[in-house]
């Protein structure tokens, strides 16, 4: 796991893509298949579940340590990530073992799973003792099941690539959906042909880039297609080998969460992937998005739900047709099977076609991209109509052209300490608005400020406390920031009433006191009409 | 100024006990017996038998001999542990400092400033009290000192380590009554790798830098930590530049009589920058300075570098971790060294440490002063903003601006 550890510095100690490039590829042409097929499993962000919860490993970490409690928890504040402190705690070890990462995981940590608390407790403090920090580090991340790393999967298939010379397309591909970290997967990677085509594997999702500018840059508006950035859920619906199998842009398996799509799959033809938006969808319209976040997290779905929030495929793109892989035909083409698909299969009502969005100029289009949230949609796509469907993010063929965001002042009431590269600094900011002459709290957010202004912004917050609850500190309602939001809800479980959805910080507004600040008024006159 | 002593209950004692105990201010020594309301409130007053040294609005101050010890404004009479900022302050009418120390401190103060030194172990007297300076071990001619008076014997420590450094006299525990410690790293997360280790890792990048044809920059305090690595680190690799912060601190280390090798200060001189390591203090990165370097390997030496946060925020390419200040281990076995009873502490992570001392048997408090010990440059970090919060406490109340203040 050494080689591992050092891997996991490498990355996270540049911020330079070409070295992070450069430590992969060196770890992966070095690696044994079997080390290099959970390397490529964790660096991507797949996680095994977690083994043990946090609160034992702190307990045992304190015991090896020696430390009581109180100081364990001083030290954790200082900082801001569990398994770091544990590794930072624990006594220098008595030897450092060399044991290939996928020994430590296959032998050692996945057996754990069944082992009883003592077993456990024993297990893991023999493990801490043969390995140096930041073996140690890697191990407990691994064990909280929390292992993240500042590498995107384009990274790691640029490096992958490179090691064997393939294109990053293919790995791209062949890193999607379910498969084992198996020394044979790995090696498949590199293959010249796939040994054994995975019928579950869906597509490397293309993404659109946000346009900067005016669209009319673009050129003649006849050589493009616009439709409506719908807001649900990305996903691939596939249908082969007599199986349906439909995938989030998350890579989440989720056929059985939705038992519609599921139906509408089954009547596809054989050979065919549908890339759309779930949405959930009434009576000829959308719901709010945050109906269907009632369903996401349900892994089992009740018959009233699934009558009170259904949910319909958008569809908008086929990537697989008659068993062959079309990407590279373009849009035009693709769209004219997948309207012909939709139209002529029997579907219960629970596959649509995205509609394309007409305008004969651009400012016609602009006009119609203003009624984005009438139409409960987040602003309008624009693709070239003979562009094929690319992998990863790209520029240039594909914009996505969102409505301009709502926009509020409200003035920062707690804040709370981040974690990781921002542990000890307060980054995790509380906002409230005027309702009469109480703040009610409206939104958390965590971005949109430079290192300078975190940096004033957290002295401030140091000399201006006023309470603690936890780890949230209340400050004197002094400082304004414009916030930005895509959408707003109703909400009972939210004191305010009302939900925002992506806040996120614009500027800090220093022209204004906190009495400047806007009223709850003010965002209920920007919720959507009540349906209910 | 008179000390800072309060014989009657200040009036935000109301105020006070809502305080939640992590803004609590840090104890005040009274002589007398602490009042009812004083009690009551939790307000920290301690009652102790002697006062030798207290700390006052301009520093901490010892009243039998009337002078400061680090005093943060100007003075009559400051005794100075150390010629870092937080530590000496310029202005003062007359200095006392350790021989060693004394070119170093001359760099820092007003040209002209009245400075007498003393070698390490020699007793002086200052009124009725006895004072002598002894090795803190921090940087060239740092001291720790000792000031005794009808029998009793204080130790203040300034900032100091105990892991050997061969710019300066190595540290050495005083037996002591009272010792008064900094606990800059007061956290058990705090372990010092090996130094030699630490060089070892600084020239191995040096050397991967040359390799890829980069220069290698690595900031460091232009005062003690720069002079320890460019001793550690050595030119047998290539040469080393240093920015106009550090080259005076080198030559006044070698007339001071510590054996440095040979370095350039950068200057607007060319020269192959990508063989070379270039000496250059915090403020410095980020500047247009560092253009003329063309590409260039950043890297960072202090304690802070321990912890992946801080290493993260500082964006440079290695952190190296090197400090000037104890580790835990080094913290508790010092302050048992001196054999003292009771133990104050002055700035880092004085409440850990003032617990983690009680809980193991001594009388420890927290007192305030200004000192910060190692900045994690430019960041709030916690240690420095709640020392800077402690030594201004009632601004709190007053509105004052306690970042300013420093």
């Amino acid at each position: 796991m050494r080689a591992f550890a050092n891997l996991y510095n490498a990355l996270d100690e540049t911020t330079k893509t070409t070295e992070k490039v450069a430590a992969l590829t060196d770890y992966f042409a070095q690696a044994p298949p079997a080390d290099a097929a959970w390397a490529v499993y964790f660096l991507i962000g797949r996680k095994i579940k977690q083994i043990v919860p946090s609160g034992k490993l702190r307990a045992w970490a304190a015991a090896e340590a020696d430390l009581p409690d109180w100081l364990f928890n001083e030290s954790y504040d200082a900082v801001g990530d569990i398994a770091e402190t544990i590794a930072l705690l624990l006594p220098d070890p008595v030897a450092s073992s060399d044991r290939p990462l996928h020994e430590w995981v296959e032998q050692h940590l996945l057996p754990l799973r069944k082992a009883g608390e003592e077993r456990l407790r024993e297990a893991i403090v023999e493990a801490w003792a043969a390995m140096d920090q930041s073996q140690r580090f890697v191990w407990n991340k691994l064990l909280s099941g929390g292992f993240r790393v500042g590498v995107s999967q384009q990274l790691v298939t640029r490096a992958l690539a490179k090691v064997r010379g393939i294109a990053p397309s293919v790995v791209a591909h062949r890193l999607m959906g379910d498969w084992e970290p198996t020394p044979a997967f790995f090696e498949s990677l590199h293959a010249e042909q796939a040994h054994e085509a995975n019928i579950s594997q869906p597509y490397p999702f293309y993404l659109a880039h946000p346009i900067e500018g005016d669209p009319a840059e673009l050129g003649d508006l006849h050589a493009w297609h616009a439709e409506w950035k719908w807001d649900g859920i990305r996903a691939q619906l596939i249908r082969r080998g007599g199986e349906t199998f439909l995938w989030t842009r998350g890579e989440e398996l989720v056929t059985e969460r939705y038992p519609e799509l599921a139906a509408v799959g089954d009547a596809l033809p054989d050979g065919t992937v549908l890339d759309g938006e779930i949405l959930p969808w009434t009576s000829e319209a959308p719901l709010p998005f945050a109906q269907l976040q009632r369903r996401i997290g349900r892994k089992t779905v009740s018959k009233a739900i699934l009558a009170e929030i259904p949910v319909v495929l958008m569809a908008f793109d086929v990537l697989e047709f008659a068993g062959r892989d079309i990407r590279e035909e373009p849009l035009a083409t693709r769209r004219e099977i997948l309207a012909k698909l939709v139209a002529e299969g029997e579907f219960p009502r629970r596959l649509l076609l995205s509609p394309r969005v007409e305008a004969l100029a651009w400012s016609d289009l602009a006009a119609v991209r203003e009624t984005s949230r009438e139409n409960h949609a987040e602003g309008l796509m624009l693709k070239r109509l003979d562009s094929n469907y690319g992998v990863g993010r790209k520029r240039g063929d594909w914009w996505k052209w969102k409505v301009v965001p709502h926009t509020i002042d409200a003035v920062l009431t707690a804040a709370q300490r981040g974690s990781g590269k921002r542990a000890s600094l307060y980054t995790d900011y509380t906002f409230g608005v005027w309702d009469g002459s109480q703040l009610v709290t409206i939104a958390k957010a965590y971005s949109g400020l430079t290192d300078d202004e975190i940096k004033k912004v957290d002295a401030f917050v140091r000399r201006n406390m006023i309470e603690k609850f936890g780890p949230v500190r209340t400050v004197k309602p002094e400082l304004v920031f414009e916030l930005a939001f895509e959408g707003l809800n109703r909400s009972t479980r939210h004191k305010a009433g009302i939900a925002v959805r992506f806040p996120r910080i614009v500027r800090w507004r220093t022209d204004k006191t906190a009495a400047d600040a806007d009223s709850l008024q003010t965002l209920r006159d920007l919720l959507p009409p009540d349906r209910a | 100024m008179a000390p800072l002593l309060f014989h009657r209950a200040p009036p935000y004692l109301d105020l006070l006990a809502k305080l939640p105990s992590r803004l609590k201010p840090p104890v005040h020594l009274i002589s007398r017996k602490p009042t009812r309301r004083e009690q009551a409130s939790g307000y920290n007053v301690r009652m102790t038998k002697s006062i030798l040294l207290e700390t006052t609005a301009d520093g901490l101050y010892c009243a039998p001999g009337d002078f400061y010890i680090d005093p943060w404004r100007p003075v009559d009479r400051a005794v100075v542990t150390h010629a870092h900022g937080d530590h000496a302050c310029r202005g003062c009418r007359r200095y006392l400092t350790s021989t060693p120390g004394e070119g170093v401190l001359r760099v820092r103060m007003n040209p002209g400033a009245l400075i007498d030194s003393v070698p390490y172990g020699t007793t002086v007297n200052i009124n009725d009290v006895s004072v002598s300076l002894h090795p803190a071990g921090h940087i060239l001619g740092s001291s720790q000192v000792r000031v005794e008076y009808k029998g009793e014997v204080w130790v203040a420590s300034g900032d100091y380590k105990t892991e050997p450094d061969r710019t300066c006299d190595p540290f050495e525990p005083v037996p002591c009554h009272v010792f008064i410690s900094e606990s800059t790293f007061g956290l058990p997360i705090y372990r010092w790798p090996a130094q030699l280790e630490v060089f070892e890792s600084i020239r191995a990048w040096w050397r991967e830098n040359q390799r890829e044809g980069v220069a290698s920059v690595i900031f460091a305090y232009a005062l003690g930590k720069a002079q320890r690595i460019i001793a550690g680190v050595g030119n047998d690799i290539g040469p080393i530049y240093t920015h106009g912060a550090v080259e005076p601190l080198n030559q006044a280390y070698r007339a001071s009589g510590v054996p440095l090798p040979e370095t350039a200060y950068v200057g607007d001189g060319k020269a192959d920058w990508s063989r070379s390591l270039i000496v250059a203090p915090p403020s410095a990165q980020g500047t247009p300075w560092l253009r003329r370097f063309g590409a260039v390997s950043t890297g960072f030496a202090s304690g802070w570098m321990r912890i992946r946060g801080p290493r993260r925020r500082r964006t440079v390419d290695r952190g190296f971790v090197l400090s000037d200040h104890v580790d835990w281990p080094s913290l508790l076995s010092s302050i048992k060294a001196t054999g003292a009873e009771r133990i104050l502490l002055t700035h880092g992570y004085t409440s850990v440490v003032t617990r983690w001392l009680r809980e193991n048997g001594y009388d420890a408090d927290v007192i305030a002063t200004r000192y910060e010990g190692e900045r994690d440059d430019g960041l709030v970090e916690l240690a420095t903003a709640e020392a800077a919060d402690e030594a201004s406490t009632p601004s709190l109340f007053d509105g004052t601006d306690a970042a300013e203040a420093r």
